[in-house]
């Protein structure tokens, strides 16, 4: 009996403890594993994930591709779901369910985790392309391992990648003639609606630091006739920080990217702000604990882009790649620029590779417009997702290749040629030379 | 007793479950007077319908006779129309993303892409007598993954010079001496019964 009793009040004690947790805002006791870098900031937001408790594959499957989805979609997904779903493939899918993300990506199992997620065996592209050689003879004795580790393909995002493209860009050299980033828009220049320090309409109590008001009057923001309580609010419904919401009722592509990467995917599922603390990757200490928003890297009242380009970077993250960046190739052509020395867009910063500008299209008729993709992972990883957005920009495919294929290039911030080529374009060539051969012995004068 | 109780439980789950089976069927769509063939018939009907006209009157038209944009496999790069042939695949693709009792994909024992090379006995049989036997199609079932499927071949035809040049001159093409009005591959519609 007293057994019996105390078993129950262990019971109680065990259920009142772990619903303290469930309800609290530490639910790490209910990880079942140490999760991927791609979720960890978001780790307890179990929800985020697991929108039905009582879901499976295909709930899984449908909050992967709420955050995923669309980035997938813009990416010309090489191998989607659609691909699978014909029952021809069902052979194929008794080895990998490829409908499913977390066939591949299987979350809390940190012991098989590898890059980008994976938790196949890397051979894993053998279960349908096992026969690749007599299609591809170039690609004789290789390894199965080795097609996406070696530069040459993607699973997801092949655009810079694909043999015709290859073929369009063989014979590129490593510095193109032109070499210019693209321009972001130039915001606005209305001269009729510019406001000066005169027209600040903050209310006097709130208005006492005039080097916040001189700031703001030199800003885009005045230039463009946004007064104080176009962000702050009204004198009686004063908010001395706005937030992110008041940000992307102007900047909303900006804010949907930064709510989208890793700096802002915390916002995102309205838990308390990414910190450097958080982070898995060497960060300064001093940083430890800013807290990640809008003015984080923009400040509150000066949107300095070319401080939030470089030094707004270099203030938090303190890994090889970030402090190799002083004296780079890419920072001499940045402090070039800043001199007047070379022409806007010549320069290098961390935005420019990390963030960089893309094109929005405005439909039939309508203007192109120039955006700034604030979600840092979009080109980061697998770092050939970043070829054809930036690299491209200055750089010939070949050198874009071999240089991204080159960890010890990428830590070193491209001090030097890459170690190795990767001979991706000339496997193309050769390729096509193959076939013109095939054709010349076939016809009746070959 | 025991036993005696799950016996019980196990007469009164099945007739539950045949009777829900019933009720269900009874509800669903009437499926009188529609035979699975006549439904892959109808299906195919319309894809070769919609298909033809795109590469007639879209391709052919603006790319080999007026000359006003051309057709690529790399369309959205290339600022080009879709090639028919991917114009029918995508459709498939959005086809299997809706909860529909059918799917259809384009093959070919000439395949540009080796992944869209019959696979199954039936591809390969249904394949090969669709181009050996002109004007007719081809019948049967097939289990796949534990399903059952009717499964219907039809032979795709060469029905404009945009056809036969696009393959003809692909790099990657097992055949380079196709002519207008030959059969170059073959639809394959796949209804589980």
């Amino acid at each position: 009996m007293r057994t019996w009793g105390l078993w129950a009040l262990c019971s109680l004690l065990l259920a009142g403890y772990l619903g303290a947790r469930l309800l609290g805002q530490d639910r790490s006791v209910f990880l079942p594993g140490e999760t991927t870098s791609g979720h960890h900031q978001i780790e307890l937001a179990c929800g985020a994930c697991h929108v039905d408790p009582f879901g499976g594959g295909d709930v899984l499957q449908e909050a992967c591709v709420n955050c995923h989805g669309a980035e997938l979609a813009a990416s010309d997904d090489s191998h989607p779901k659609s691909k699978f779903t014909d029952p021809r493939n069902a052979d194929r899918l008794s080895q990998i369910d490829a409908r499913y993300c977390i066939s591949c990506h299987v979350e809390h199992r940190a012991e098989i985790t590898q890059a980008m997620g994976l938790t196949l065996p890397p051979d894993y592209c053998i279960a349908c392309h096992r026969d690749i050689e007599s299609d591809r003879p170039t690609h004789t004795g290789m390894d199965h391992t080795t097609c996406q580790t070696g530069g040459c393909h993607n699973f997801h995002d092949n655009r810079a990648l694909y043999e015709d493209f290859l073929l369009d860009h063989a014979g590129e050299p490593d510095l193109l003639p032109v070499r210019l980033i693209q321009r972001r828009d130039g915001g606005f220049t209305g001269a009729a609606l510019a406001l000066v320090t005169a027209d600040s309409d903050a209310p006097a109590q709130r208005a006492t630091d005039a080097a916040v008001v001189a700031e703001w009057a030199a800003s885009g923001h005045a230039l463009a006739g946004v007064n104080c309580s176009d962000c702050h609010g009204a004198a009686g419904a004063w908010v001395e920080a706005p937030g992110l919401a008041v940000c992307g009722e102007c900047h909303a592509e900006p804010v949907a990217g930064f709510l989208a990467g890793k700096h802002g995917m915390r916002l995102a599922q309205e838990l308390p702000p990414m910190t450097p603390a958080m982070a898995r990757i060497p960060m300064h200490e001093e940083a430890a604990h800013r807290e990640l928003t809008c003015a984080t890297c923009h400040g509150a009242h000066g949107y300095d882009t070319a401080f939030a380009a470089v030094q707004a970077c270099a203030t938090c993250h303190a890994d090889e790649h970030t402090a190799a960046y002083e004296g780079s190739p890419h920072h001499r052509l940045w402090l070039a620029e800043q001199a007047g020395d070379l022409p806007p867009g010549s320069g290098v910063t961390c935005a420019t590779c990390h963030m960089p500008r893309r094109e929005l299209s405005g439909g039939v008729g309508e203007a192109e417009r120039v955006t700034v993709e604030h979600n840092q992972n979009a080109t980061l990883r697998p770092n050939e997702k970043m070829i054809r957005p930036v690299c491209l920009s200055c750089h010939g495919l070949p050198f874009a290749i071999d240089a991204l294929a080159d960890p010890a290039l990428v830590a070193n911030n491209f001090r030097g040629r890459p170690a190795r080529h990767i001979s991706s374009v000339e496997m193309a060539q050769e390729n096509l030379e193959r076939d013109r051969a095939r054709r010349e012995s076939a016809s009746p004068d070959g | 007793m025991l036993k005696q109780f799950l016996t019980r439980s196990a007469v009164v789950g099945s007739l539950a479950f045949v009777l829900g089976a019933c009720s269900q069927q009874g509800s669903g769509p009437q499926t009188t007077g529609i035979t699975p063939q006549m439904m892959a018939d109808s299906l195919h009907a319309v894809m070769e319908s919609d298909r033809t006209v795109y590469t007639r009157l879209i391709v052919n038209r603006l790319q080999n006779e007026e000359g006003v944009i051309k057709a690529s496999e790399h369309w959205k790069d290339d600022t080009a129309l879709v090639l028919p042939a991917q114009m029918f695949r995508f459709g498939a693709e959005m086809v299997a993303e809706k909860d529909v009792p059918f799917s259809y994909s384009l093959q070919s024992l000439w395949p540009v892409n080796s992944q869209n090379a019959p696979k199954t006995p039936a591809e390969k049989e249904g394949l090969q007598f669709v181009a050996d036997n002109k004007g007719q199609n081809y019948y049967t079932e097939e289990t796949l993954g534990g399903q059952k499927y009717f499964t219907a071949i039809y032979a795709d035809t060469a029905v404009a010079p945009a056809c036969v040049t696009c393959h003809n001159d692909h790099k990657d093409t097992p055949r380079t001496d196709f002519k207008l009005g030959d059969v170059m591959g073959g639809v394959v519609i796949r209804i589980p019964i």
